[in-house]
């Protein structure tokens, strides 16, 4: 086990090191000159070189990705083109509004998900169970975006119950929240019923039934808590979701986590930006991925470490 | 568990036999809303010239009220009119086009990417197979959306590069399973006794390989248009899509979002309709993996 867990570790941190690199490469060969953003329009060429042998972008992308990867090594991600920033602090600033909103839309997911999932499988083949199941299909397909305005017209706009966008309180929280969570639920929905199904057909439930138990106490206390294990296992490779997703929700509500964060660098070309928030996204993709994989075999010990 | 193990040599039937795939899929319901959702869409973009009643750029000018504000779904503009006073029921027709296009050349070009990576890597293995899929589980560890949207932004985006963009972030899935089913495949008994008998890797990859994977091209094919078509309207809808005044169901959302408390239907029409396709692509790709995929007959 602990073989495997440091195999897999440093697999995480080779990942890592190429997600750094190719990343770095396609914004050293796109064709976006970050010097012209900062020097702006009216800059002469020589303000534009001087700028560029200040930031040390006339060097070759060897030595410019070498000096990048030693800075990040001691944990510094270089400083902004345009804000003149640290990318650590801004980072740092915004990582607990995206860590606050994931946790929220996870645990919305969580509980729209199983519960709908549940109570599909208790009714497999009749109506509910398809309904229910054609509905996992719509959240599945259904655009981020729309799913978000749609949310805000009616809850925001008509009825007034919820800010129409910002940060702050509890109140904030509420809709992109429950956006992710009703287009996550559905993923979860369509596990749990599945895993549910087998955990039903399992000789332990029929062995509780025989013994007279009521359906409560053996889809509560027999079914669901076996049932729930492979779902948990589950939630490490959401978070990979989720971070691929933030950009979109983040703009929409105005929410000011990392993904806004990448989403206002992308747009001027501010590279350190861009690269911080690529990585932090990775790690967490990558982190999410090793739970995945390592909290599996520990609930379920009939998957074995390969 | 997707890997397809087949009991027999021969590839899973796609034609004749009984009972064939379509009438297979005419007997699932939901499979068929598909069908019909996505036939409709087709024939919407193809014919748009001669079905849509107005001109999709045609500024019109009784298609703005007297304060300048886009008209509601009507008799004279069905789905109402944009902030420019145009047709939308025209402009998503047109919008069809990009949406489609995008979604078959996309998937397509990461299928293929895919299929190449895959298939390499999971038969001839080696160096280079090693080398690879650790290149694909890096790939699955990027942020793909943000991946898209940089480059989309910092290319000037028209609707070909944005088809690559998707692609290029796309094809990773498909490499995943194709590697997968590849390598099983490889190791088959009839794989060992074509090679004996003096078959080259040629021969072997296109007459014994790749029929073997038709089945699950074909289902990642369709499930992943859906994917294509997500993703193109969430580029649309950040402004690094297809460009207007080219129609794209996302773009259009792009256009008009800032006037969605007051004019929603400009929102919300297409919206449904990105929503529709995609919801019809995910409906049948899922009804054929039911079908073509010996290891989930039975299931649930």
């Amino acid at each position: 086990m602990l073989a495997y867990v440091a195999r897999r570790l440093i697999q995480s941190a080779l990942i890592l090191l190429g997600v750094s690199f190719i990343t770095f490469l396609l914004l050293y060969v796109l064709p976006a000159d970050p010097v012209r953003q900062i020097a702006g329009r009216s800059a002469t060429a020589e303000t534009v070189e001087s700028i560029r042998r200040q930031l040390g972008l006339d060097q070759p992308f060897l030595v410019q990705y070498g000096r990048y990867l030693g800075n990040l090594v001691q944990g510094d991600f270089g400083r902004s083109y345009l804000q003149k920033t640290e990318v650590t602090d801004l980072l740092l600033s915004r990582l607990p509004a995206t860590l606050l909103l994931m946790v929220a839309a996870i645990l919305c997911e969580l509980v729209i998900g199983l519960t709908l999932g549940v109570i599909a499988a208790l009714n497999r083949g009749k109506a509910l169970d398809n309904t229910l199941m054609l509905s996992s299909f719509v959240t599945v397909s259904a655009p981020q975006f729309v799913v978000a305005l749609l949310l805000l017209y009616v809850f925001a706009v008509r009825l007034g119950w919820f800010p129409i966008g910002g940060y702050g309180t509890p109140a904030h929280l509420v809709l992109p929240a429950l956006t992710l969570g009703i287009l996550g639920s559905g993923w979860y929905s369509r596990i749990m019923r599945s895993s549910m199904l087998d955990v039903l057909r399992a000789d332990f439930i029929r062995t509780a039934r025989a013994k007279g138990l009521g359906r409560a106490r053996v889809v509560l206390g027999h079914a669901l808590p076996n049932a729930i294990l492979p779902v948990v296992a589950m939630i490490g490779i959401d978070i990979g979701m989720f971070m691929s997703g933030i950009v979109v929700v983040e703009s929409v509500f105005g929410w000011p986590g990392i993904g806004q964060l990448a989403w206002q660098a992308i747009q001027r070309v501010d590279i350190p930006i861009i690269m911080g928030v690529t990585l932090v996204s990775a790690l967490a993709i990558v982190i999410g991925n090793l739970l995945a994989d390592l909290v599996a075999p520990v609930i379920d010990p009939r998957i074995r470490i390969r | 568990m997707t890997a397809n193990v087949s009991t027999s040599p021969e590839p899973a039937d796609l034609g004749g036999g009984a009972p064939p795939v379509w009438r297979r899929l005419a007997r699932r319901r939901l499979a068929v809303l598909g069908l019909v959702i996505i036939a409709a869409c087709v024939a919407g973009a193809v014919l748009a010239p001669w079905v849509a009643p107005h001109d999709p750029n045609e500024q019109h000018f009784d298609g703005l009220t007297i304060e300048g504000a886009p008209l509601p779904p009507g008799a004279a503009f069905w789905f109402g009119t944009d902030l420019l006073g145009r047709d939308l029921f025209s402009r998503l027709l047109f919008g069809a086009r990009t949406s489609l296009v995008i979604g078959i050349v996309a998937n397509g070009t990461a299928l293929v990417i895919g299929t190449l990576v895959g298939v390499t890597a999971g038969y001839f293995r080696g160096i280079a197979g090693a080398v690879l899929m650790r290149f694909t589980d890096l790939m699955m560890a990027f942020p793909a959306l943000l991946l898209a949207i940089c480059l989309a932004a910092i290319f000037s985006p028209s609707l070909w590069i944005v088809a690559m963009v998707i692609a290029f972030v796309n094809w990773v899935q498909t490499a995943r399973v194709i590697f997968t089913q590849t390598s099983s495949l490889a190791e088959r008994d009839f794989i060992a006794a074509e090679r004996t008998l003096g078959a080259g890797h040629g021969r072997i990859l296109l007459r014994h390989i790749l029929p073997h994977l038709v089945p699950t091209l074909i289902v990642w094919g369709t499930l992943g248009i859906s994917t294509t078509v997500l993703l193109e309207a969430k580029l649309s809808y950040l402004g690094v899509g297809v460009q207007p005044p080219t129609p794209s169901w996302g773009n259009i959302i792009f256009e008009n979002q800032t006037y969605f408390q007051t004019a929603p239907w400009l929102v919300f029409i297409p919206g449904a309709a990105i929503l529709a396709l995609a919801l019809a692509f995910n409906l049948v790709g899922d009804a054929l993996r039911d079908i073509l995929d010996p290891t989930q007959q039975g299931r649930d």
